[in-house]
């Protein structure tokens, strides 16, 4: 079952990834580059998943655990750390370079096209460097 | 601002809301897609559910082009800066622990002092170099 609603939770947000257009990396572009003709439209993708979860997370939260698990699975961390600020830096970089994130690139793979499976290895890669050397705290 | 299509944002925001929000409530679990998407290829523990999660994933837009017949959309040029950019997001969202999903949409949505901060740095960065280059 957990397998099942897993599977269902990663459709409905390729999903949202595609009908927002979020999938196309020309889109994120037109929203990231402010010296061109703007694009507002990625502001209202992250403002309607943020109002769903938001309100739901908190009223999920209440909950004693999950309908599936044992328990609700939260980061641990909460302190502001180097590897963060530097990581949300270096990943800004590469975001405003191509215009693909993690969850696009990979929604996209099923076009078939080899620069968005090319960028898929080179993160695949990068997500194994980076365990290989985690940065110091 | 002629490109602008709040009806679809506003509509594929939700459905990436509701799937974010399902895994939560019944796993318990945060759907940030480079944690599970690089945890699946990784590490051995837990893998079933995380990989099921990134197949939906890969099927979604299938699914959405079966539905909308003339849904298309571009992809980028092959080239150096394809597999320089590739590299940086895997290596920065590694490093600090998320990307869109889980630090923009999960991490902000439950008020993470951490994912409010990554959120508002690599969207600064991604402005700078997508206005600059």
């Amino acid at each position: 079952m957990q397998i099942i609603i897993a599977f269902v939770a990663g459709l409905l947000m390729s999903i949202g990834i595609a009908v927002s257009m979020m999938i196309d990396p020309a889109k994120v572009l037109a929203f990231l580059d402010l010296s061109g003709n703007w694009d507002p439209s990625l502001a209202l993708v992250m403002a309607a998943a943020l109002a769903v979860y938001s309100v739901g997370f908190h009223l999920v939260r209440g909950k004693p655990a999950p309908l599936l698990a044992e328990k609700f699975q939260l980061p641990s961390v909460t302190k502001l750390d180097k590897p963060i600020l530097i990581g949300a830096a270096v990943f800004g970089l590469g975001w405003g370079l191509v215009g693909y994130c993690p969850g696009p690139a990979l929604a996209a793979l099923s076009a078939g096209s080899p620069a968005t499976l090319v960028f898929v290895l080179a993160m695949i890669a990068g997500w194994y460097l980076a365990r290989r050397w985690p940065l110091p705290h | 601002m002629e490109n602008f299509t709040p009806l679809s944002a506003l509509i594929g925001g939700t459905f990436i809301g509701l799937g974010a929000l399902l895994l939560m409530a019944a796993l318990g679990r945060i759907a940030g897609i480079s944690g599970i998407a690089s945890q699946a290829i990784f590490q051995k523990q837990d893998r079933s559910w995380r990989l099921a999660f990134v197949a939906g994933l890969l099927l979604g837009p299938l699914l959405v082009t079966l539905v909308i017949k003339d849904f298309s959309f571009s992809t980028p040029e092959l080239g150096p800066r394809t597999i320089i950019a590739g590299l940086l997001v895997g290596l920065g969202t590694a490093w600090g622990s998320g990307c869109t999903s889980g630090h923009g949409v999960c991490g902000i949505g439950r008020f993470s002092l951490r994912s409010i901060t990554a959120t508002l740095i690599f969207m600064a960065v991604g402005v700078l170099v997508a206005s600059l280059f």
